[in-house]
């Protein structure tokens, strides 16, 4: 086990190493940032040129990259062109993102499982057709619709709930955009749930758990959920990272501060130590995610051993 | 839900917002004190240096925390003394600057001479790398502090001398007989010694000598400024403070204010403006801003500015249908353009209705017989390059390009051509590679017709993108800037416009109007010719 994780630990560094140039080839190859900072005034040569020097631009982009690659090492992520450091960046956004993921995850959790159960135990009854038709209808429909919709309905028309989330961004706040952010991976979490089940109650085991005279509950939780999960769990683990990354829209509508909203300015700025900061970090969260799941696999199902 | 619900109605659905959401109700985190002024706001892009802050969200904030020497009058673009006790010149190049007695910095230090004569010496100097350094190359010894290349030879400008604790003189490189008027640009405001002793912390927490001061300021989401007491000037705040909130989506700002939860939105989101009246009533403004739209031709490509392309570009200029764009497409936030400055400036100022004459009114037959006399498209086709991440561009574009199509009956006459990214296209734009027209806009810096003329299309001039070159326009500009009378100024500065009308190296689209919406707690909101609230004005109910 230790081993196992020692060498999946190991196998991140040439990822990141990997993806970190990536990206900041991709930030670089979109051009020059500085002519933008001058807005619709052409850039002052002198002036452009010293902050171009400041900025490591007037470099090949190898002694960039080079250079960018040796401040992170000394725990240095660069500054953004407003002056702020980046890690005071992560700092702010990265904190609220979490929270945001959480409280989405728990939908998730909560919600899909719920849902997944009850229509997996009444195939072909009424349940299950209506949580078919609404997971249907929830996939089909953009996140920037129906964030739109229900911060709309919720914080304008029934005024329930405030429209934009303060930068403090406490948990209550993000009760509205957790749900918008859930809505899609809910759906699916639900049809998982609902297909495993479906599998695995016609399976061996479980006719013999009946049989053996079990009572229904402990059939159900310990063998039938507890088997059928296992996909579930590989999903939502993925997603962890997903929704940390992908935020931008839910971001960006309930006015939410965090990663998607850091990520936005930095592509549209074209400030490289932003954009490469955070995507790095984010790489990182989708390697610890992925191997979670892969240990968590090994507690759900006693027949996956990790040497 | 946070707190500042006032009517009884609005209490009840605040306790059901407590049961629902389980949030609290009083006087939440993003709260402000009773009386303040609840504003959307954008993060600016750089750090809130005066001289280095060269867009509206940044110099917002400004304007609420420095005075200058002059201010411009939000109703009609005068600008009038407000520092500045007055400005003497006999040749229109020497000026001797009187401060004003009584006035202190929020953290009780003097303004004095030096207050200013300091802080423009650091604006200028190339070391400092501030954006807006070129504002002051008129000045006597801009080319020591600020050479074009390699380290300066001056630590300050040679045409700056301080008298005495009130009184300084400026000795500018040329005539300039409106350059007093260019003062209220917050790039010459004065500067406290706290900026140059403790800069990182000034830079936290800028200190200034305006009606508001700075409480707190949460880099990237939101700034608290309270009115300042001690504040000396006329146009004190009428409210008990202003609260910018950043927002990444005008659409949210937008809905906040529905809610009842912003007092204050200066972007209406296009995709709104067709209900924005239903919705808000006679709580929209929309108003001229000093803002032109217009599409420049690369007079740097021989194929463009060869003898007898004028008339292709005066073609095409007539043959774009400016009502119905403007109309359809902008809900009439814009205004079609006629000449080459803005109407803010009023007639006084230099605007003239008309001036570009024939050419600027929508013509498809006349646009497609002066396009064949003379010579044709290049190629036979022209495209327009925008970039298309921000601001629409795409959709009125395309809608100039039909038109321009439409006039000359051949649906491949026109193209677009969209760049993904504002920095590139700018950089296309500086290293000339645009072969076919390109937007060119222009916010002006100050109320002045020089403004929109100099910069943009005098030989060389440093936003002079197509670089356009006309001696008799040169000559013209030169003229009006020696002028000691306004009137026979602005005189000749329209003059200068006639040629443009002529040559056609830009082609006006239209002005750009400022909205606005603003809550029912608030009331006085107008917005000023750069449609940026004034703030100290409004009042809260």
């Amino acid at each position: 086990m230790g081993r196992y994780v020692i060498r999946r630990l190991l196998q991140m560094i040439p990822v990141f190493v990997g993806s970190t140039f990536l990206i900041f080839f991709m930030v670089y190859a979109l051009g020059d940032p500085v002519a933008a900072l001058f807005g619709d005034k052409a850039p002052d040569p002198a002036t452009a040129a010293r902050i171009r020097a400041e900025l490591y631009l007037d470099q090949p982009l190898w002694k960039q990259y080079l250079h960018y690659m040796g401040q992170i090492l000394t725990g240095e992520f660069g500054t953004a062109f407003n002056g702020q450091e980046v890690i005071e960046l992560m700092a702010d956004a990265f904190p609220v993102t979490l929270r945001l993921t959480l409280v989405a995850i728990v939908f998730e959790i909560v919600i899909g499982i719920t849902l997944g159960l009850l229509s997996g135990l009444r195939r072909g009854r009424t349940v299950d057709t209506s949580v078919l038709l609404l997971t249907l209808v929830v996939v089909s429909i953009p996140t920037f619709v129906s964030g739109y919709v229900l911060q709309y309905l919720f914080g304008v028309k029934w005024d329930v709930v405030s429209p934009s989330v303060s930068p403090a961004a406490p948990l209550d706040e993000l009760l509205l955009p957790g749900m918008v952010l859930a809505l899609t991976s809910l759906a699916y979490v639900t049809r998982l749930t609902r297909t495993s089940l479906a599998e695995n109650a016609r399976a061996d085991y479980l006719r013999t758990a009946v049989a053996k005279g079990l009572p229904r509950h402990r059939v159900v939780s310990r063998h039938l959920l507890r088997n059928s999960l296992i996909p579930v769990v590989t999903f939502i683990g993925t997603d962890i990272g997903a929704l940390m990354g992908g935020a931008i829209v839910t971001e960006r509508i309930f006015n939410i501060h965090g990663v998607g909203y850091q990520l936005y300015q930095g592509i549209l700025r074209q400030n490289s130590p932003t954009v490469v900061g955070f995507v790095t970090i984010l790489v990182i969260v989708f390697l610890v995610a992925n191997l979670l799941v892969d240990l968590l696999y090994a507690v759900l199902d006693p027949r996956i051993r990790y040497a | 839900m946070r707190g500042r619900m006032r009517t009884p109605a609005a209490l009840a659905v605040c306790a059901i917002g407590v049961v629902l959401a389980a949030s609290g109700c009083g006087g939440g985190a993003g709260g402000s004190g009773t009386g303040a002024v609840r504003a959307s706001w954008g993060d600016p892009q750089s750090p809130l240096e005066p001289a280095n802050t060269n867009e509206v969200q940044g110099g917002k904030v400004l304007d609420m925390i420095f005075r200058g020497l002059k201010a411009y009058d939000p109703k009609t673009g005068a600008a009038e003394d407000m520092l500045a006790e007055k400005i003497d010149s006999s040749d229109q190049q020497h000026f001797t600057i009187t401060v004003k007695d009584g006035w202190t910095f929020s953290n009780g230090e003097k303004v004095t001479a030096r207050s200013f004569v300091d802080a423009w010496n650091y604006a200028a100097l190339v070391d400092n790398k501030q954006k807006n350094a070129s504002f002051f190359q008129d000045i006597e010894g801009y080319d020591k502090v600020h050479p074009a290349q390699g380290t300066p030879t001056a630590k300050a400008l040679s045409g700056l001398v301080v008298k005495d604790e009130r009184t300084f003189t400026v000795a500018l490189r040329a005539k300039f007989s409106t350059w007093p008027d260019t003062l209220g640009y917050a790039a010459y405001a004065p500067l406290p010694r706290a900026f140059y002793d403790d800069h990182a912390g000034w830079l936290k927490r800028p200190v200034g000598n305006g009606p508001y001061r700075i409480d707190s300021y949460t880099k990237g989401s939101q700034m608290r400024l309270s009115r300042w007491d001690g504040y000396p000037g006329d146009d004190k705040a009428r409210n008990a403070g202003v609260e910018l909130r950043v927002y990444t989506d005008s659409n949210t700002a937008y809905t906040d204010l529905q809610a009842g939860n912003l007092d204050i939105v200066d972007d209406i989101p296009s995709t709104q403006l067709k209900n924005v009246r239903n919705d808000l009533g006679d709580r929209y403004i929309n108003q001229p801003a000093g803002i032109i739209q217009t599409l420049s031709f690369p007079m740097y490509d021989a194929t463009w500015s060869k003898p007898g392309m004028e008339k292709v570009r005066r073609g095409i200029a007539m043959a774009i249908d400016r009502d119905q764009i403007t109309e359809q497409i902008y809900q009439k936030t814009r205004t079609p353009a006629s000449d080459w400055t803005s109407p803010v400036l009023g007639e006084k100022g230099g605007y003239k209705a008309g001036l570009c004459g024939d050419a600027c009114t929508y013509n498809p037959d006349e646009a497609k017989r002066l396009i064949q006399e003379g010579g044709g498209l290049p190629g036979g086709r022209v495209t327009i390059t925008s970039n298309v991440d921000t601001g629409s561009h795409r959709v009125w574009m395309d809608a100039v390009c039909n038109s321009v199509n439409n006039a000359l009956g051949n649906d491949q006459a026109c193209t677009v051509n969209p760049v993904g990214t504002f920095a590139d296209f700018r950089n296309q734009v500086s290293e000339q590679r645009i072969t076919g027209m390109f937007r060119s806009g222009w916010q002006m810096d100050y109320p002045l017709a020089q403004n929109f003329l100099q910069p943009l299309y005098y030989s060389n001039a440093s936003s002079n993108y197509g670089k356009f070159h006309d001696a008799q326009f040169d000559r013209l500009i030169d003229e009006a800037n020696a002028e000691s009378d306004t009137a026979a100024a602005v005189g000749k500065f329209q003059d200068a416009e006639k040629i443009l009308a002529t040559q056609m190296p830009a082609i006006p689209l239209w002005y750009q109007n400022g909205s606005a919406g603003y809550s029912a707690n608030v009331g006085d909101v107008e917005l000023n010719q750069f449609s940026v609230p004034v703030y100290q004005r409004i009042t809260v109910k």
